[in-house]
């Protein structure tokens, strides 16, 4: 019972971080039509950040703010230099453009801060474990992961359902050319759009650099487990995505936790052994296939596709 | 029916032999005599790198040429290419350590394990479109992908080594380098003038038709599900002799085979070469790993000029290098 609560727990957690990846990615897949592979890159620039202000500082908090800033930053100028000039096009030019950003930024990455990973150290208050239920004890850093992507969810959803900036949003995924033509600044609108969703990826590496080893393409698997989130959820919908980041998030850490111990009643030893890893990495991808064979534009498709 | 459907599409064998001399006829009569002379050029400088780089070259143009066919041609955007790489892979690699050496049941095997993933697959993901159809077979992709790494008894994440080539009971001896370069570029060739009388077949017509306009061929009365399927098929199959000839190029198969950024490298090719022309999928792999191992040499980043370079190709010019080559821009 206290190992399956954990493991809730650790799928949380993993949803939260899916979520922050998958919500820049379906704003940007839903706004500007644009199959962005070097999503998982800002993620990794973000972590990488991260580190390098956080040497710099010495301040764990400073570090994520400077990282996140920094993000945003990066992706603002990313979007003006290169991937405006994408709009509008073929998706297949999308894949061939952004993943020529990606090989890009992973040789950036390897010129910049050198092909050794990095360590982002936590504070001492975060490296302490909280009793959260009587007898249960939870890394104080994941809960503080899981209340601020709660907290960056709330707002996210905030300005894009109850602002001005977020009506413009919305407009613009439902029909672009309608919003420019009614005179808004639409090119600025979508640049910023980008910034905030390298943001939000940067918050993602930045969050998960003190958990992982900051290293070189380790945006790109993640960046996987983002598409599938923001098909099921339906692209363009942060709802759906967060619903879908919960879900995958807690598919895959509650499988990989609890598969092999099923599969071993059932099954013979070996034949659990040999099942079982694969099994738990593929429940997701059975699920987003089962999904898009009932219904092919994800739980929550955007009105207007 | 044939007849009503031939003005739809214009037949796109432009660079058959007597259509002209210009220069995408040009550069693809110069690409093939290389590719053809290049052993003797490995056997005249006893440089056996060369031979080694161009039959890598040629066996992924060969994943390529497969990929062109739905991606080009039927507009099926698949992500997941790569799995029948691996795929044909580890169907000789597995036959290969359970102790089956025969070529005549390795290869065929290796055709039939990825007609039957192609089948389900393209069952599964016809029924999306767009963004979500490239989702889904990237997914399904990732899945395989997954349980290679699972397969403890033939190497699981380290990969596994082929011992001995698949064998052909003296027809053709594969450890021969110069023999295995020419039975690749044969079966290259052989599959460019397969796809390129697939597409302007009848059933072509109708999966170019589908592409152009889906409704309207369902309307007229064509079961567009059922030939795209059939493509798709017919495209898995293509790709998984193109990953038995990998297996046995590299003499390892591993999951790396079939990482989703490989099967981003193929539809760089393809998009590189120029989408659905018979010859673009070579072009495209020739410039594409040529460019990858020259920048390597030069300098110790290669993808920080590759990358920018794709990205231009992306922006600027609009239907490959063999568009380049025609002249078709746009700005």
């Amino acid at each position: 019972m206290l190992y399956f609560i954990e493991q809730c727990l650790n799928g949380v957690q993993l949803g939260m971080l899916l979520f922050l990846l998958a919500a820049g990615l379906t704003l940007v897949f839903g706004i500007m039509d644009l199959v962005n592979l070097a999503h998982g890159s800002l993620y990794m620039l973000g972590a990488y950040f991260a580190a390098t202000f956080a040497l710099v500082t010495g301040s764990f908090v400073l570090a994520v703010v400077l990282a996140v800033a920094a993000s945003l930053f990066a992706g603002m100028v990313l979007e003006v230099v290169a991937i405006r000039r994408l709009y509008g096009r073929d998706h297949l030019d999308h894949v061939l453009g952004t993943f020529g950003l990606l090989l890009f930024f992973n040789d950036f990455v390897r010129l910049i801060w050198g092909p050794a990973g990095m360590t982002v150290p936590l504070p001492q208050p975060m490296l302490t474990a909280i009793e959260i239920m009587p007898g249960i004890f939870y890394p104080a850093y994941r809960l503080v992961i899981i209340a601020a992507t709660l907290a960056v969810a709330a707002l996210l959803y905030i300005v894009v359902m109850r602002t001005r900036l977020g009506m413009l949003i919305r407009a613009g995924a439902a029909n672009r050319q309608m919003v420019g033509a009614l005179g808004i600044n639409i090119k600025l609108l979508y640049t910023l759009v980008f910034g905030v969703g390298a943001a939000l990826a940067g918050l993602a590496g930045v969050l998960q650099a003190p958990i992982l080893t900051v290293q070189i393409g380790m945006g790109e698997n993640i960046l996987i487990l983002a598409f599938v989130v923001i098909i099921i959820g339906g692209i363009g919908s942060i709802r759906g995505a967060f619903v879908a980041a919960v879900g995958v998030g807690f598919i895959d850490t509650v499988g990989r936790a609890f598969l092999p111990d099923l599969l071993h009643r059932v099954l013979s030893t070996t034949a659990a052994d040999t099942l079982a890893p694969s099994l738990s990495s593929m429940s997701i991808y059975m699920l987003m296939a089962a999904i898009l064979v009932f219904r092919p534009e994800g739980l929550f498709p955007a009105a207007s596709r | 029916m044939t007849a009503s459907l031939e003005p739809v599409v214009k037949p796109a064998l432009d660079a058959a032999p007597g259509a002209g001399l210009t220069p995408r006829t040009a550069l693809t009569a110069v690409l093939l005599a290389i590719l053809a002379l290049l052993p003797l050029y490995a056997g005249l400088t006893g440089d056996p790198f060369a031979l080694t780089l161009f039959t890598r070259v040629i066996i992924l143009a060969l994943g390529a040429v497969s990929l062109n066919l739905i991606m080009g041609y039927g507009g099926m955007v698949s992500f997941g290419h790569a799995a029948y790489l691996g795929i044909g892979g580890y169907a000789v690699g597995i036959l290969a350590k359970e102790g089956i050496g025969s070529g005549f049941a390795q290869w065929p095997a290796a055709i039939a394990a990825s007609a039957l993933y192609a089948l389900v697959v393209g069952a599964l993901s016809l029924r999306t479109r767009g963004v979500y159809f490239i989702m889904i077979t990237l997914a399904f992709a990732q899945m395989i992908y997954y349980v290679a790494i699972g397969l403890e008894r033939y190497g699981g994440d380290d990969g596994l080594t082929i011992y001995r080539r698949s064998q052909f009971g003296g027809l053709i001896d594969l450890n021969n380098k110069t023999l295995f370069y020419y039975l690749c570029f044969a079966l290259l060739l052989a599959s460019i003038y397969l796809v390129s009388r697939i597409v302007n077949s009848r059933f072509g017509l109708v999966v170019r038709g589908a592409r152009s306009n889906e409704r309207r061929m369902r309307a007229i009365g064509f079961p567009t599900f059922r030939y795209k399927l059939v493509c798709f098929v017919i495209a898995g199959a293509l790709c998984g002799l193109a990953g038995a000839l990998l297996a046995n190029h590299t003499n390892f198969i591993s999951p790396a085979l079939m990482h989703w950024t490989r099967s981003g490298d193929l539809i760089v090719m393809v998009v590189l070469g120029g989408l659905g022309t018979p010859f673009g999928p070579l072009i495209g792999a020739v410039a594409f790993l040529l460019l990858q191992e020259g920048l390597s040499r030069l300098t110790e980043y290669p993808d920080l000029i590759l990358g920018p370079v794709l990205l231009l190709v992306a922006i600027y010019v609009h239907g490959g290098i063999e568009g380049l080559l025609d002249g078709r821009r746009r700005g």
